[in-house]
């Protein structure tokens, strides 16, 4: 246990002292509600948005920036990279096991996106009129659900790329992927129907965030498919991996 | 009683055969080397040691363990630095070592330890900022920060430069003083005959040869070659006389005395005894380059 401890501790660090990924994982969202919400016209509610006011629209989105960021493109690398040059496997020489590495590497990357999604509840609730989410149950399973199955396909990732530069020409289109059917790039207003369609289907689910954060209980077959498509990516890479 | 105990290991990757058939004893407190050339099963075989790589045929037993079913207990017990094995970027040297003492039961205190490999003023220092030799040293600290009673390294001074590799040197001569047995893997002749206690060179999967440095150049090479220039007209037959001799012969004002054993004091006291002095004398021997080259028909790595 205090070698776990340890591993956490150290590995925490490491994450920290990458400025850049806590930087956009959690900054740049928070930093992104703000300059949209000091503009009033996006504070203002709006048919379009099934009379949401754009902001209260594009919060979950930005929450997608943070969980793609975490489970896509940091989690894949960070475990490639150490794969790649032997961490793991001389962590397989002690006492202590990889496993307890690929543990606070999941714990970080839980911890980011809980901070992120605190974060950008509470900020959003106190200054630009986003309302709490109005169904806390269904945004919590929506949020855990499709954390899980994201999470569970950087681990599919990461089990795959045999090097740090494999599991980058994976992870960055599989990361664009992921923001634009989240409605990051373009606000899913503007996309075809086919294409909001499929963004609710394909995680983290960014449709269950939204219906949860301002309407009403998600729907259960989005929270389903996140559910399957967490344990088949996590079946199959937990198969898949090796620790060297 | 031996310590590391190797029997008929057998290992193979799909169908390429890495190791053949290889057996070792390697007592307590030695420094045994695993010489040979590239490709030719060391890492395999220590691998096999380590507990991290299942033999397909054969026994390792260390410290009276199987590698493979006590792996926890012996991961207590054996320290191991891999091959090209590294740190996060940003890890700093300190950072590292105590991550890893909090890995064992009864570990090393990790600042003495700092100080000791000679990393005192780079402790707060990120692994990606230190030089090859850190870099080294910081993974030989890592291996012992457990205390072990066995330490494997493989490729010890691969990538360094000479006086990174002396330093690396003088630094496993003090870690034998503490009694930690070494399982050493390497392919240099000039670690391998100053540092090593005895080695198993192995070629093909197999060894070849099995003895202390000394012991393998004169199985290989036992004669030895004196050249001298008299200070008064030697007979030759004051040396074909000497049981240890084997062949005199002149090149200008040169003798050159080919022998066994013993030759050079035998040819030296006899020069004494008749108030001869040898000049510019010099002794030739084979090396262990010759001794390797001999037993596997390759050139040494440089």
């Amino acid at each position: 246990m205090r070698a776990f401890g340890q591993i956490l501790k150290i590995e925490t660090r490491l994450y920290l002292r990458d400025l850049a990924a806590p930087l956009i994982t959690i900054a740049l969202p928070l930093l992104l509600l703000a300059v949209f919400g000091l503009i009033p016209a996006m504070r203002a509610s709006n048919p379009d948005f099934g009379d949401r006011s754009f902001i209260q629209y594009f919060t979950p989105s930005l929450l997608v920036i943070t969980l793609a960021m975490t489970a896509v493109n940091v989690l894949p690398t960070v475990l490639a990279t150490y794969r790649e040059r032997g961490v793991l496997r001389r962590l397989a020489t002690t006492p202590a096991s990889p496993a307890a590495l690929l543990a606070a590497q999941l714990i970080i990357s839980l911890a980011t996106i809980l901070i992120s999604a605190v974060l950008l509840i509470v900020v959003g609730r106190l200054a630009f009129d986003v309302p709490l989410p109005r169904h806390p149950l269904g945004f919590a399973l929506a949020l855990a659900l499709g954390t899980a199955a994201l999470l569970a396909l950087g681990l599919l990732v990461a089990a795959v790329a045999p090097t740090n530069k494999a599991a980058q020409a994976i992870a960055v289109p599989l990361f664009m992927l992921v923001l634009f059917f989240g409605g990051v790039y373009v606000p899913r207003f503007l996309l075809p129907d086919f294409l909001v369609r499929i963004g609710s289907y394909t995680p983290p689910g960014v449709q269950a965030l939204l219906d949860a954060w301002t309407a009403d209980a998600p729907q259960p077959l989005h929270l389903a498919i996140m559910a399957v498509i967490a344990v088949l990516a996590g079946t199959v890479a937990a198969k898949l991996f090796r620790w060297e | 009683m031996p310590v590391i105990e190797v029997t008929n290991l057998h290992k193979r990757y799909g169908g390429t055969v890495a190791v053949q058939d290889v057996s070792f004893d390697v007592a307590a407190g030695e420094i045994f080397g695993v010489l040979g050339p590239n490709g030719a099963g060391k890492t395999t075989t220590v691998e096999c040691v380590a507990g991290l790589r299942v033999p397909d045929g054969g026994e390792v037993s260390v410290l009276g363990l199987d590698p493979r079913r006590d792996a926890a207990r012996l991961r207590q017990l054996v320290g191991v630095q891999l091959q090209e094995s590294q740190l996060p970027d940003r890890l700093r040297v300190a950072e590292a070592l105590e991550m890893y003492a909090s890995f064992y039961r009864d570990p090393a205190d990790p600042a003495r330890l700092i100080d000791e490999l000679g990393l005192g003023e780079k402790r707060n220092t990120p692994y990606q900022k230190l030089s090859g030799g850190q870099k080294q040293r910081l993974s030989i600290a890592l291996a012992l920060v457990g205390n072990p009673k066995i330490a494997i390294l493989d490729e010890l001074t691969t990538g360094l430069d000479p006086q990174a590799r002396r330093d690396t040197w003088g630094l496993i001569e003090r870690v034998r003083e503490r009694r930690v047995t070494i399982l050493l893997v390497t392919h240099f002749m000039e670690e391998a005959e100053r540092l090593c206690d005895r080695l198993a060179v192995i070629d093909k999967g197999r060894v070849v040869a099995l003895d202390s440095p000394s012991g393998l150049v004169s199985a290989v090479a036992p004669e030895q070659r004196i050249r001298f220039r008299p200070s008064a007209p030697v007979d030759d037959r004051l040396l074909t006389d000497l049981p240890q001799v084997t062949a005199v012969t002149r090149s200008g004002s040169q003798v050159v005395v080919t022998g066994t054993g013993d030759v050079l004091h035998a040819v030296t006291s006899v020069l004494a005894r008749n108030q001869i002095i040898a000049a510019d004398l010099r002794l030739e021997q084979a090396t262990l380059d010759d001794a390797f080259v001999e037993l596997t028909g390759h050139r040494p790595a440089e």
